[in-house]
């Protein structure tokens, strides 16, 4: 064989990428002091240092925004600087979509687009933005190292030194992440920072992969998200987490979950040390946690019920309430919280008992989607920890307990537990003929209807009337019924009748209140560990300091 | 505001009067007392016009199950179908009293 034949070029260049960066920082060198870009230089800073059509990932997730290098972007010429490739875990702010108005960028490959999902939609249709995928927070993260690998990085940090060691706190996030599919692949990484300082609390990211840093105006947005009220938590959202409590966490002994963000969740959290308690769970179940630092966790904690939590990101005004309790969070060398969206969506797929979820549309298969008509939202994260991943090979209990075939070959299943009420506000049915995400998908030329979960990976759905272990079912058939046996007075609901029922309850596909003995009238909100953000706050001894839009004064 | 009335065939008495729920946003107040006649009479206020047929179906359902002999009263603060169906099973428990189900 004649290895020079098959060699296509002996005259390539292995170091393009390289060549290419060092290009484009040999052209701000009389801009900047070193490694740091002055402030009100970054917009020309920017227009030297990228290239049309590059590909530029702009950190800005559901919690933390770099929002002053967003809006740098959306300054620069489009003369300049235009056709680029976006890689973002959200699309939040108002220049995330002007940029492609004006042409700066053209193709956008996210996750998450909540705040901006009605424009997003009308973008799309309009054919303004050209949509690569949209994608779960995890699939994004992969494609970084796969064909996603950024040219640019724009990131923010709280702190970084001269040397461009970033000290990123709390709020880490997805910033190792991206600076690191960038930064070892020739890209170039940018960070803002709120403040530059000779002594860092603790290094989290080394200077050695950032390439600029620049002080922001003011510091990065951060918005506080997984903060919840408990005064808007309904008796009936009571009364659900009473029945979770018994008929599926009690029931299949969970250990380790992720919550996602809602009333039926916060009030979980906070009839552990009450409800819990009585039951004489506390040691027994939800001992290991994949989740943000929810203010509603605290009396749990307190109360002892809790081993460890790990957290995609922070929340504001938890910061001196975690690090006081390094026992239970992952805090670093300085005290406070070392979060990581990347690992503890890992965690939160492969290795917890139990995923517990909300959702506006619901399907009678069980297929959910938080899409509505005209908005196009995207995923976020809820899709890795709503389904069962067929990579786990570890057991447990609660793992073990979804296997209901006699097989010799048999795997367990992550438990993925929908909790909803029957109608929203308004009187509109959760439960529906067909998804609005057919029709948005359709609308968006999406490839496939935009689902956040499966219905065959869900194994349990809560209403306010009862419990289906839809993991029981045999067939397709038996789903759909036990679903509508539980679906209230919706359209499908209205196919159920009370043999059907009858029949769902004694082979325990169903069960309600009174078969799991929940009492409708005990579900009271007396029974809440804390019923207001300031018993939050007590509870905390202190710690847990409210942002002013959660303070009662 | 509306005012809603429906009236049900019934077997079974109740022992007790009952009220359950809250005035409040998203909720409701439910007043149930006993009724000799073989009959149930329910009337709805609500600030919430134009969903008759949705409490015609969360009633039908209710006496279906339980076709007790009362009058009932609900004042209605915008709660949803899901919080009605509670309330009025709630109410259903306080009038049978019944401490022994656990």
């Amino acid at each position: 064989m004649d290895i020079s034949k098959l060699t296509n070029d002996s005259r390539r260049s292995w170091t393009t990428r390289r060549e290419k960066k060092a290009r484009q920082i040999a052209k701000v060198q009389k801009l900047v002091n070193g490694q740091v870009i002055p402030t009100d230089k970054i917009v020309e800073a920017l227009e030297a240092l990228i290239m049309p059509g590059d590909c530029v990932a702009l950190e800005g997730n559901n919690q933390k925004q770099a929002s002053f290098l967003s809006s740098a972007l959306n300054q620069v010429n489009p003369d300049k600087v235009n056709n680029l490739h976006m890689v973002m875990s959200s699309i939040s702010r108002p220049e995330h979509l002007d940029i492609f108005e004006k042409g700066i960028a053209k193709l956008l490959d996210f996750s998450f687009a909540g705040p901006q999902s009605l424009r997003m939609a009308q973008m799309i249709e309009d054919g303004t933005v050209t949509v690569g995928s949209i994608h779960t927070y995890l699939e994004l993260y992969g494609r970084l190292f796969v064909d996603l690998t950024p040219n640019i990085a724009l990131v923010a940090a709280d702190k970084a030194d001269a040397q461009g060691n970033l000290y990123t706190g709390p709020n880490t996030e997805e910033t190792p992440t991206i600076v690191e599919a960038t930064a070892f692949r020739d890209g170039i990484v940018i960070a803002q920072v709120n403040e530059l300082t000779d002594e860092l609390p603790r290094v989290d990211i080394p200077g050695s992969w950032v390439d600029f840093v620049v002080v922001s105006d003011k510091p990065y947005q951060l918005e506080a998200l997984f903060t919840r009220d408990p005064r808007q938590i309904s008796e009936m959202h009571i009364l659900m987490g009473m029945m979770a409590i018994r008929g599926i966490y009690e029931r299949h002994n969970i250990q380790s979950l992720n919550h996602g963000v809602g009333f039926n969740t916060a009030a979980i959290e906070l009839l552990l040390p009450t409800y819990g308690e009585s039951l004489g769970l506390k040691g027994r179940i939800c001992k290991n946690w994949a989740l943000n630092p929810h203010p509603t966790l605290i009396p749990a904690i307190e109360s002892g019920w809790v081993d460890s939590v790990h957290c995609f990101g922070g929340e504001v005004g938890m910061e001196k309430y975690v690090a006081a309790r390094p026992d239970i969070f992952f805090t670093g060398k300085d005290g406070s919280l070392r979060s990581n969206r990347a690992m503890c969506q890992v965690a939160g797929q492969y290795a917890v008992d139990a995923f517990v979820g909300s959702t506006l549309q619901m399907d009678a298969y069980g297929n959910s989607s938080t899409v509505t008509l005209g908005r196009l939202a995207g995923y976020g994260g809820a899709p890795n920890m709503g389904s069962d991943p067929h990579g786990r090979r570890h057991s447990s209990d609660a793992w073990l307990n979804m296997i209901t075939g006699e097989s010799e070959i048999q795997r367990g299943k992550k438990l993925v537990i929908q909790m909803v009420e029957t109608f929203q506000q308004g009187n509109k049915p959760v439960f529906v003929e067909s998804l609005d995400a057919i029709k948005v998908g359709q609308d968006a030329k999406l490839p496939i209807a935009p689902v956040m979960v499966y219905g065959d990976d869900v194994t349990h759905v809560v209403t306010e009337e009862g419990i289906a272990y839809l993991y029981k079912a045999q067939n397709e058939e038996e789903r759909k019924q036990a679903l509508a046996a539980i679906a209230g007075v919706t359209p499908l609901g209205k196919e159920s009748t009370a043999d059907l029922k009858q029949r769902l309850r004694e082979n325990g596909v169903i069960a309600f209140p009174e078969d799991l003995k929940v009492k409708r009238t005990d579900a009271k909100r007396s029974l809440l560990a804390a019923r207001s953000i300031d018993d939050l706050v007590d509870w905390s001894g202190g710690l847990y300091e409210p942002p002013a839009k959660f303070r009662s004064w | 505001m509306e005012r809603l009335t429906f009236e049900y065939a019934a077997t079974k008495s109740v022992p007790k009067r009952a009220y359950v729920g809250v005035v409040g946003s998203g909720d409701l107040e439910v007043l149930l007392e006993p009724l000799e006649d073989k009959k149930a009479y329910v009337t709805v206020r609500t600030r919430f016009d134009g969903f008759e047929q949705i409490w015609k179906d969360i009633l039908d359902r209710f006496f279906e199950n339980n076709d007790i002999a009362a009058k009932i009263e609900i004042n209605d603060f915008g709660a949803t179908p899901g919080m009605v169906s509670m309330r009025l099973l709630q109410a259903l428990e306080v009038s049978q009293d019944d401490k022994t189900q656990r």
